[in-house]
């Protein structure tokens, strides 16, 4: 061991700084931690529909170890893009690296989070013991759903709504014993003249 | 002329590019096949680019595109390994700021090129690497050598393609190329599956061009410019941080006038140096982990820090929490992305550092007035100036290896290394000037990057500039079979290996953090570095005290080809100052006693 070292004060007897920032990185009132809480929200990316984009989207997430709740991708209007629908529940920082690290992906045309208004929507479906066939029956018709398979042991129903719904139903059906569920994730669009995505001229 | 007569009609557009020449006996109208594949629109693109070098290894799925290589002007440097060849384009794309090019088979050959690409991601340095695939109808088979090298580099590269016919690969590539150079730079990625190469088709040469939804922002808002430079007018401690970006952005002229003007301190990343000249009054050089104590005092007092072209890597600014905790940031950077990732942006520009500099110099009200703060800067010089204990009796220190190298060759001269103690000090200790010429694996840390980076950037450099390659004996254990191409195609490099038996760096953090386990760290069964130069027709030279250094190094420089010098140097040294990983970059340690 060498130990002979530079010469200058000690770590302890330099001048110091009185601030500080948060693990975040954010600069901080030293009285007052500001940390960001994660919350939950809906981002919306219009892409080029060609192969892999889904791998390179959710690739991106999973190596960047952002919290994902659902992710659902299919066709659009246009048979050239596909609209992949992202809830993830994040502090304001990471949903921000979200929008500006998809907006990386090559094949992506336009990114943003979706204002708590949008228009949301899942579809699940629930197979229960079919013990009970009325009372069954009368909580998917409170929820809007719809029956699509009733034999002597099971009962399968399908119900579409926001997630919220879907958690209420779900919660409904457990007292007939849910023996398997298949949930979609969350599908969106803005709501009313509001563009879920801008398309530049040049793509259209 | 060809046994495979697929006889097609001439392409007017390929008939009308090539000047008329004498030996044109191939006339359109004699009935041959214009031999066009998918390989030679492959090969004709990167013509059409510029390409004038490729680093790369043969192999069964490539063979194709070798094989149009055969006819064309374009020179191929075969590496012993094909990681050695993403780094070669990597240190070759660092110094002429146009894309390397690497080439390698499926399979294994692709797999190999992974830590370069990785590397070459990190560093935003702008790569295109070409791999051979098996052919389309084998693939998904598990056929022999296939890899999904699409899916194994997507998260590596900046984007890749798989090219799907032999009518369009020529735009994946130059799609490939264009985007590799444009915006922040990185790597890109073509899969050539065999049949696509070997194809015929009428496809030529292809316009490199970026997709229609990559969009790069050139000049920042003028609102935002505005506000950055108030504050930075304003500001009582300011300081600019230069960062990669300055140099792949072509920005050094703008960095270097706007810190003269408004007497503004620099301090650079890793990757930065070279941005600032370094014998400057206002250059403080390096900060983070290991870089100068006046450097990491300035940016843990600073009121504003202006940075240009950095991510904020942890190894910079240690942890977040005491990271320049009074200033207000302004951040320039061509990536949204870096703006808040790491460190919040009080005042984010995004836009090209160049552009963004000068806005911003437009912008100035006044200059601030840095006297003060400039004086206290110039204290902490001289109360942690970078400095080394020299004794005959000892063995020699790296530090002064470093410095007398130094003295001995031009200001022009291209330096890389592996990574370790050796890296550290090859920073600190030698007086970087110029931008390019300071190539080194920064964000991966790549042990081994070394000696291909200094064949990749001997290609690249001019015939005039010398390059000189400072290595650690670990590190250059992992790439020193890359010395045959430096024999073999003779280049004018030399290669110091600052030699403590050890990967120092891991046997320096055992005895601060480990209580001096050195499990697996020390290296008492290294060859003979010289010798085993030698064995690769490559001059080998050992310094093993004080003496010999001044002429050893002489002797070694002077070699025209390679030559390893073996330095046995004192392996109780360590690197000064340090940040312990985390840590708060005021409180850098000065020596063990500190850690």
């Amino acid at each position: 061991m060498s130990g002979q070292g530079l010469p200058g004060p000690a770590p302890e007897d330099r001048e110091r700084p009185t601030g500080r920032r948060n693990s975040q990185g954010i600069r901080i009132d030293p009285e007052a931690e500001a940390e960001h809480p994660p919350r939950r929200t809906v981002i919306s990316a219009l892409v080029e529909h060609e192969p892999g984009v889904l791998a390179r989207v959710s690739g991106l997430f999973s190596r960047r170890q952002f919290n994902i709740e659902s992710l659902t991708v299919a066709d659009t209007q246009n048979d050239d893009w596909a609209r992949i629908t992202v809830v993830v529940e994040e502090p304001d920082p990471g949903i921000d690296q979200i929008e500006k690290q998809l907006a990386k992906v090559v094949p992506v045309i336009h990114v943003r989070e979706l204002e708590d208004d949008a228009l949301t929507r899942e579809l699940v479906v629930v197979k229960v013991d079919a013990d009970k066939p009325h009372e069954v029956q009368a909580i998917t018709d409170m929820y809007g759903g719809r029956t699509l398979d009733a034999g002597p042991r099971t009962i399968t129903v399908e119900l579409t709504g926001d997630e919220q719904k879907i958690d209420d139903a779900i919660d409904a059906y457990r007292q007939f014993n849910i023996r398997e569920i298949a949930r979609t994730g969350q599908t969106a669009l803005a709501r009313g003249e509001t563009k879920t995505a801008v398309v530049p001229d040049y793509l259209k | 002329m060809t046994e495979q007569g697929t006889v097609r009609e001439p392409t007017g557009a390929s008939a009308d590019d090539a000047a008329p020449t004498e030996g044109a006996d191939e006339t359109p109208d004699d009935g041959a096949t214009t031999g066009q594949t998918g390989a030679s629109s492959v090969v004709a693109t990167l013509e059409g680019a510029g390409v004038d070098t490729v680093f790369g290894v043969q192999g069964g799925a490539i063979m194709p595109v070798y094989d149009a290589l055969y006819d064309s002007g374009i020179r191929h440097v075969t590496m012993a390994h094909e990681q050695a060849a993403a780094h070669a384009a990597d240190a070759y794309g660092a110094v002429t700021g146009d894309p390397g090019v690497c080439m390698a088979t499926s399979g294994p050959g692709a797999t190999n090129l992974v830590t370069g690409l990785a590397d070459a991601n990190m560093d935003s340095d702008p790569v295109v690497a070409l791999t051979g695939q098996v052919p389309t109808e084998l693939v998904g088979n598990d056929a022999f050598q296939e890899t999904d090298t699409v899916g194994v580099t997507t998260p590596i590269t900046k984007s890749n393609y798989f090219a799907s016919s032999a009518d369009t690969v020529g735009d994946d590539v130059s799609t490939a190329f264009a985007l590799a150079a444009n915006g922040r730079q990185g790597p890109t990625l073509v899969d050539l599956p065999k049949d696509v190469t070997t194809d015929d088709t009428d496809a030529g040469a292809s316009e490199p061009s970026v997709p229609d939804t990559v969009r790069v922002r050139e000049r920042a808002d003028a609102e935002d410019v505005e506000e950055a430079a108030e504050t930075i007018a304003a500001a009582d401690r300011p300081v600019i941080l230069a960062g990669g970006g300055v140099i792949k952005g072509e920005a050094t002229d703008e960095v270097r006038a706007f810190a003269v003007e408004h007497g503004i301190p620099v301090v650079t990343t890793m990757p930065g140096i070279g941005a600032f000249p370094e014998d400057h009054d206002l250059s403080m050089e390096m900060a983070g982990m290991h870089g100068t104590g006046y450097a990491n005092m300035a940016i843990t007092l600073t009121d504003c820090l202006i940075a240009v072209g950095t991510r904020f890597d942890d190894r910079l600014t240690g942890g977040v929490d005491s990271f320049a905790p009074d200033a207000e940031v302004v951040h320039v950077d061509i990536d949204p992305a870096e703006i808040s990732k790491n460190v919040e942006a009080d005042h984010p520009l995004v836009g090209d550092a160049g552009t963004v500099v000068e806005q911003i110099a437009d912008a100035m009200p006044n200059s601030p007035d840095t006297e003060a703060w400039r004086d206290q800067c110039a204290e902490w010089q001289a109360e942690y100036p970078m400095d080394y204990a020299v004794s005959e009796d000892d063995p020699v220190k790296p530090q002064y290896v470093v410095e007398t190298v130094d003295e001995a060759t031009d200001d022009d001269t291209i330096v890389t290394t592996g990574v370790g103690q050796h890296q550290m000090w090859a920073c600190q200790y030698w007086t970087y000037t110029e931008p390019r010429t300071w190539i080194s694996s920064h964000g991966l840390g790549t042990m081994g990057y070394g000696v291909p980076a200094a064949v990749g950037a001997r290609l690249a450099a001019d015939d005039d500039q010398s390059v000189v390659c400072f290595d650690g004996d670990g590190s250059f254990l992992m790439t020193c079979q890359e010395l045959v191409v430096a024999a073999r195609e003779n280049l004018d490099i030399t290669v110091f290996v600052l030699n403590n038996e050890a990967i120092g760096m891991v046997r320096q953090w055992q005895d601060a953090f480990f209580e001096g386990r050195r499990m697996a760290s020390e290296y008492p069964w290294v060859p003979q570095f010289d010798r085993l130069a030698e064995a690769f027709g490559v001059a080998g030279f050992r310094i093993e005290e004080y003496d010999d250094v001044a002429d050893t190094v002489q002797e070694a420089l002077a070699v025209d080809g390679p030559s390893v010098v073996d330095v046995y140097i004192d392996p109780t040294e360590n690197v000064y100052p340090m940040v312990p990983s985390g840590g708060d970059n005021g409180q850098f340690a000065l020596s063990e006693g500190h850690l």
